[in-house]
This record gives C-alpha cells, sequence and structure tokens, in this order.
C-alpha cells in the first residue's frame, strides 16, 4: 500500500474560464430562446428604419389590399395601412409595456418580500396579508378592475399588470431570503458585524439572481399578453397606436373576407409570448441542478 | 380536518376583508365623480348633491365602507348605474351562460389534456411527446381571444360547421345549446388543456418510475392496468390541484372569449359595464370572481386530502 501524503501538495488554481460559445452548447435551448427574444427587442430598436411605410398614414385608395401585394408585404388594413409596418411598431408598443410592467413587478414585489423575508415578524405577517389580497384576484380581473377604475390608456395598463406582477416577486423573494438567511455564509458575515443593508445587498440579493431571471421572464410573456387582452377589450392603447391587440379587436370584423388583418397581429402576440416563456422555462432547466437533464 | 378547516376560514378572514376594501376602493380610485356618469346631462348641484345623498357618497369614507359591507352581507349588491336593474339579478341572469361555458371549456381541457399528458410520459423522448410539448408551448402562449378569431375563421366562416356566435339556454334546446359552445369552449378551455397536459406528462414521469409501478411490471400486470390503475390514478393527484384552481378562475377567463363570442355571459357583462362606467357592476363581478377564486382554492386543499389520503392536516 502507497503512503499516500494526508495533504497533498497545493495545485496551482485554473480559473474556470467558458467561452460564450461554448456556454451556447452547453444550453443550446437558452441560446435559441435567447436569440428570439433578441430579435424581438433588435426589430423593436430598428422599427423605423424596417418599417416600408409610416404605420399611421391613411392610405384611402388602398384598403383591404392581401399579402404579397405591390409594396405591401403582409397587405393593408381597412383605412389602407400598412399591415408589416403597424406589426412592426407593435413592438414598440409592447416591449415598453412588458418592461415597464415587469419593473414596477419587480422593485415593488422584491422589495416587499425582501423585507417580509429578512424582518420576519408583524413586518411579515401584515405585508404577506396584502400579498395573499392580491393574489386572491385572478390576474387578468385584478389588471381589467384597475384599468377600468384608473382609465383606459397604455400608461394606466403598464401600471395594473405591474400590479398584478408584485405577488410573484414577494412569494419568490420572500421564501428565497427565508432559507438564505439561516444558511452559514450568512450567519458568519452577520458575526462579522455586516450591517443589515450590505447582508441584503451584497450577500443575500447576489444569490437569488437565479430564479428571479426566469421570474422575469415568464412575467414578460405574460405582460404581453395582458397587454394585448386589455388593448382587445380597449382598455390598453388606444387607436390609431399600432397595437397588436387592438389591430386584433378591429381585424376581427372583417374576418370574412380580410381574415390576415386580426391572424397577422394574432401570430406576432404568439410569437412573442412564446419567445418569453421559452426563455423562462429553458433558464430553469439550466439554473436549476435538479432540472438539468 | 374540522380544526384545518375552521383554521382555514379564520385566515381567511384577514384576506376577505382586504379584498373587500380593495373592491370598494375600486369606485373611489376613479378619476372623476361617479354622480357625473349617473346625471348624464342634467348636471344642476342640487341634483348632485341628491346623488350623492342617494349614493350615500356625501358620508366619511369609512362608514360608506361600513354600509356597502353591510348590504353585500345581504346580498344586496346595488343598482346598475345605466339600467337601474338590481345587480344581483343581472349577475344571476348571466350566469348559468358563464357555468355553461366554463364547465365545457373545463371538460374539454381535461379530454385532451388527460390521455395527450399520459401518452407523452409513457412514451417519453416519441415523436408523440414532442407532439405534446409543442401543443404545452403553443397553448400557453396563444392569446384565447386570438385562437377564437382563428376558429372563427376556420370552423365558422369558411367551413360553415359552428355558429361563429351567441348562446342558446342548455334547457331550450340541448343539441343546439351544444353546438353553439363548442367554438368558446374550445377557446377558452385550451390555455388550461396545455397546462394540465404539462402537469400530467411531469407528474405521470415521476409516478411511473416508482417502486410500485415498477413491482407492477414485474408481477405481470397488463399495460392497461400498470397505467391506468396504478399510475395514472395517482399521477392525477397534482392536477386536482391545477384543475380546482382553473374553476375558480372561469369568470376571469371568460372576460375575453365571451366578448369575442357574443356570449351572454359575466365576462361579457364587465366588459359592457367598463365601457357604460357602471362601476357597481363591475365591483360586484370583482368581488365575485375575487370570491370564487379565494373558494376554489380552500376546496382545492379539502378536496386534496381526499384523494391522497397520506396527506395529514394535523
Amino acid at each position: 500500500m502507497s503512503s499516500a501524503p494526508l495533504i497533498s501538495e497545493p495545485q496551482p488554481v485554473r480559473a474556470a474560464r467558458v467561452g460564450g460559445l461554448a456556454l451556447a452548447g452547453k444550453y443550446p435551448r437558452v441560446t435559441l430562446a435567447s436569440a428570439f427574444v433578441a430579435l424581438l427587442f433588435l426589430v423593436a430598436l430598428v422599427a423605423p428604419i424596417l418599417s416600408p411605410h409610416d404605420p399611421l398614414a391613411v392610405n384611402p385608395d388602398n384598403p383591404y389590399l392581401p399579402p404579397l401585394s405591390p409594396g405591401h408585404l403582409l397587405g393593408t388594413d381597412e383605412l389602407g395601412r400598412d399591415l408589416l409596418s403597424r406589426v412592426l411598431w407593435g413592438t414598440r408598443v409592447s416591449l415598453p409595456v412588458a418592461f415597464v410592467a415587469v419593473a414596477v413587478g419587480f422593485f415593488a414585489g422584491g422589495i416587499i418580500g425582501l423585507v417580509c423575508g429578512y424582518a420576519g415578524g408583524v413586518t411579515d405577517l401584515l405585508l404577506m396579508r396584502f400579498i395573499d389580497a392580491l393574489l386572491a384576484f385572478p390576474g387578468l380581473i385584478l389588471a381589467i378592475a384597475l384599468v377600468a377604475a384608473l382609465g383606459p390608456g397604455l400608461r394606466n395598463a403598464m401600471i395594473a399588470i405591474g400590479i398584478v406582477a408584485i405577488p410573484a416577486y414577494a412569494r419568490l423573494v420572500r421564501g428565497q431570503v427565508l432559507q438564505l438567511k439561516h444558511m452559514e455564509f450568512v450567519t458568519a458575515t452577520r458575526s462579522l458585524g455586516a450591517q443589515p443593508l450590505r447582508l441584503v445587498f451584497g450577500h443575500i440579493l447576489p444569490n437569488l439572481l437565479n430564479p428571479i431571471i426566469v421570474q422575469v421572464s415568464l412575467s414578460a410573456g405574460f405582460a404581453i399578453l395582458a397587454e394585448a387582452t386589455l388593448s382587445f377589450l380597449g382598455l390598453g392603447a388606444q387607436v390609431p397606436t399600432p397595437d397588436w391587440g387592438q389591430m386584433i379587436n378591429s381585424g376581427r370584423t372583417f374576418l370574412n373576407n380580410d381574415p390576415w388583418l386580426a391572424i397577422v397581429p394574432g401570430a406576432a402576440i404568439s410569437v412573442a409570448v412564446f419567445s418569453f416563456n421559452w426563455l423562462g422555462d429553458s433558464l430553469r432547466d439550466a439554473l436549476d441542478p435538479r432540472l438539468r437533464s | 380536518m374540522l380544526t384545518y378547516v375552521l383554521r382555514r376560514l379564520l385566515l381567511m378572514l384577514p384576506v376577505a376583508f382586504l379584498v373587500t376594501v380593495g373592491v370598494f376602493m375600486l369606485i373611489h380610485l376613479t378619476p372623476g365623480d361617479p354622480a357625473l356618469i349617473v346625471l348624464g346631462e342634467d348636471r344642476s348641484p342640487q341634483a348632485i348633491a341628491a346623488i350623492h345623498q342617494q349614493l350615500g357618497l356625501d358620508k366619511p369614507i369609512y362608514v360608506q365602507y361600513v354600509i356597502w359591507l353591510g348590504r353585500i352581507a345581504h346580498g344586496d349588491f346595488g343598482r346598475s348605474i345605466t339600467t337601474h336593474q338590481p345587480v344581483g339579478t343581472a349577475i344571476t341572469e348571466r350566469l348559468p351562460a358563464t357555468l355553461e361555458l366554463g364547465t365545457a371549456a373545463l371538460l374539454w381541457s381535461l379530454i385532451i389534456a388527460i390521455p395527450l399528458g399520459t401518452i407523452a410520459a409513457v412514451k417519453r423522448g416519441s415523436l408523440a411527446d414532442y407532439i405534446a410539448t409543442g401543443i404545452t408551448v403553443a397553448g400557453v402562449s396563444l392569446p384565447n381571444f386570438f385562437i377564437g378569431v382563428v376558429l372563427i375563421f376556420v370552423l365558422s366562416v369558411s367551413l360553415r360547421l359552428f355558429p361563429f356566435g351567441g348562446y342558446i339556454p342548455l334547457g331550450q334546446d340541448p343539441v343546439e345549446s351544444l353546438h353553439h359552445v363548442v367554438l368558446p369552449a374550445i377557446a377558452l378551455g385550451t390555455a388550461g388543456a396545455a397546462i394540465n397536459m404539462r402537469f400530467t406528462r411531469s407528474s405521470m414521469i415521476e409516478v411511473l418510475n416508482n417502486d410500485y409501478v415498477r413491482t407492477a411490471w414485474a408481477k405481470g400486470a397488463s399495460w392497461q392496468r400498470v397505467i391506468f390503475i396504478h399510475a395514472l390514478k395517482n399521477a392525477l393527484i397534482p392536477v386536482v390541484t391545477i384543475v380546482g384552481l382553473q374553476i375558480g378562475g372561469i369568470i376571469e377567463g371568460a372576460v375575453v372569449t365571451e366578448t369575442v363570442f357574443t356570449w351572454p355571459g359575466v365576462g361579457r357583462l364587465a366588459v359592457e359595464s367598463i365601457s357604460d362606467r357602471d362601476y357597481t357592476v363591475v365591483q360586484a363581478i370583482v368581488l365575485l370572481a375575487a370570491f370564487s377564486y379565494m373558494l376554489a382554492n380552500l376546496l382545492v386543499d379539502l378536496v386534496y386530502r381526499w384523494v391522497d389520503p397520506r396527506i395529514s392536516y394535523s
């Protein structure tokens, strides 16, 4: 039997460097889904350059042109407006709404969750009852009720969808903080005299990022869907804003002869929601070690 | 068990209180004076004061809340601002249509979800599994109003197989009633079907890996017996939770689907009331939606024990 030394010689530590391509190869689903989402943002960014026409320009001489008409790849609507331009500009309505709504949910819910999880006691009890009350409303009903009260419009739709997103973030962050605050590294940092703010922002928050990234992606999908629904019902974007939900609502009147007026914006919503949902799902699989296959 | 039910009901009380406060405050968040909506053109100060007195708006807000809550407790939801019909009557008149649509949508979702979810789990990694997963992803990404519009275009406008809207009560003409409910039920139930399929699949995969299922195979039990008697029965336990919540959320989905299919239910009443700024009706429907959702949550917890006796509430 060879007598191996109990303590081996210290080996030079090699930093685990993972290149972007290697990472993309390791998580192909995340890469593909991220590419879809990035493409959506790119379209929103360059919509003014990509759009062949002004999305609001009415052209009474060319209404109801079918797809593949000269100069109008996806045809025109009842007012002769170019459908492709309106769909492209639609990303500039849906994505900012999703961004603001997610930000409202993320910041408000995240702060509530952090405070509840870290402080505990009566603060936790009272704030979580407020969250429970928000959860007692079905999401869309709450959004509709808030927009009904605040008045129709994109700004109020963003606020309403953001409020609907608060409970998910609050519960997620609270649960994670409750787990993390009893872990050894947090106890050790506290015993070294770290202040609560440093503990929360320097040690607890960075460990929450993975589940939050997943939630951000999933709630962006929900926000796009909710915004389209509110606009479909006449509570979100108002005419003549090129909004997908609102376009389906006006397009469904012409289903008999011009079905593309409703189908094209519907496909755009589906692709956008699918991209964010897919990204959220694949990130969850990639970031959660239990789900990694 | 009784202790558990009582404890759950007690825990529900503060939440129910906050829900009623939230719903009550809806009318007070509204920009402008509700009296002006009631009055229309006649806006003399005397008329406004009279309406304030009639609606109780001249009293302090907490008094208004207590009076409103007392009325709600007695089943009095007030009168519609636009039609002057009692709100309770307006809702109960529309509720059967919503319940019929909700039941049909739920049946559709289960008819699709359980067989496809089971096949996807049993034949994991096969073409059937990929198709089922594809349906799941599409089902949760497609807005139900878009599914409705596509169904109307394909099955109603193009193929003329189904009517594109309207409602016939089940008691009046059962066959025509079912004929009218097919498209709205598919539109409303597809997202639920996708979610239920996902749950059935993942739960079934987990159950199929259990020792008792392996034992059943080893004993030489037929595949039908192993899949349907041993595995599926237990795999459906988590599905019960999600289906229960879907029952509680019927009104939520109905809001959009009923608008697309001109279905005269509670959801459409909500949309009409919002555009008419009829806040008494909106308040009542939001309250109904929230309480049915809370009740569904409670019932799911209770039913869970019945379907899975291993769960203890002690």
